[in-house]
């Protein structure tokens, strides 16, 4: 799971990494927003496993009031 | 009789100490601790959520706390209309349970800020802020990397309609970069509340204010006020 500040809210992390990034010879970086990846496993058919990732998120591992999440699931075992 | 207030104890918090010992400053208020693994508050007639980094803030402050087994029956309480209140982790607690609006955030600056604040009284309707008056200032310390109170549009125009914005940053003194100065907020029915400011630590001369006392002076009143 990738979740990270919702658009338009203040990401002063973000900023502060944008602004250290210049000092590196990096000049044309802008948008910079610092989120958080979240691994896990879990059992499951790729639809039931996808649907329990959402509520997780929606419950636990992402605030939907502030930020914003992707889950992508990768590596379905037999 | 005292009435009993109720101290949740959870692991990382660093404040129930204070807030116990605030409480049972006050005539006709009495301190106990809740532990966070018990279903039970005790016959609380009011909870308390204390200050600290509970869970180590680990995720976000607040977010796995607020699914302590002791919550279950905090947010029942507060449903049926019981006083909460929550200084500081306990607000994000609060506000991570939905039981208020808005989300705390991390400061503008992104430092760890400890000073003197002063808030401005701009909601007397809730069981903590009824004996004070409108516009009152309020000296208490703040000691906080996650306090800036954030609620998206929409939200923010409701709450602020519906005067639930209970203390407010008061004279340039906005340590975080709260929206509207936002230092504490209450829900709807106005019995669960949340503030940054620790009036736990403002109850003796010796550490510079006394003004805490205002908030659980009035708990104290709005409790004897109820017949047992």
């Amino acid at each position: 799971m990738l979740i990270r500040p919702k658009e338009g809210i203040l990401d002063p992390q973000g900023q502060a990494v944008e602004r250290a990034l210049p000092a590196l010879g990096y000049d044309d970086v802008e948008n910079v927003h610092v989120g958080r990846l979240v691994e896990l496993e879990v059992g499951g058919d790729e639809r039931t496993v996808t649907a329990r990732v959402e509520e997780m998120c929606e419950r636990l591992l992402a605030n939907p009031l502030i930020e914003s999440y992707e889950v992508e699931t990768i590596g379905v075992g037999p | 009789m005292s009435a009993r207030v109720g101290v949740v104890v959870f692991p990382g918090a660093c404040d129930e100490r204070d807030a116990l010992l605030a409480v049972d400053r006050v005539a006709g208020l009495e301190a106990q601790y809740l532990p966070h693994v018990e279903r039970d508050l005790k016959g609380s007639d009011a909870v308390l959520l204390p200050g600290g980094f509970s869970y180590g803030d680990y995720l976000r402050a607040g977010a796995i706390a607020r699914f302590a087994p002791v919550m279950e029956r905090v947010i029942e309480f507060a449903r049926e209309g019981g006083p909460v209140l929550g200084i500081c982790n306990g607000f994000q607690i609060l506000c991570e349970a939905r039981l208020l609006p808005g989300a705390l955030l991390v400061n503008e600056h992104l430092k760890f800020t400890c000073r003197q604040v002063l808030v401005s009284v701009e909601g007397t309707d809730t069981p903590f802020t009824s004996g004070c008056t409108t516009g009152e200032r309020l000296s208490m310390p703040v000691k906080h990397t996650t306090g800036r109170w954030f609620a998206p549009p929409g939200v923010l125009e409701q709450v602020e309609a519906a005067g639930q914005v209970t203390l407010r940053y008061a004279d340039g003194t906005n340590p975080n970069g709260s929206l509207h100065d936002v230092a504490g907020v209450a829900n709807e029915q106005g019995n669960v509340f949340g503030l940054m400011p620790h009036c736990e630590h403002a109850t003796d001369e010796l550490t510079g204010s006394t003004d805490g006392l205002r908030l659980f002076g009035s708990l104290a009143t709005h409790l004897s006020a109820i017949p047992a």
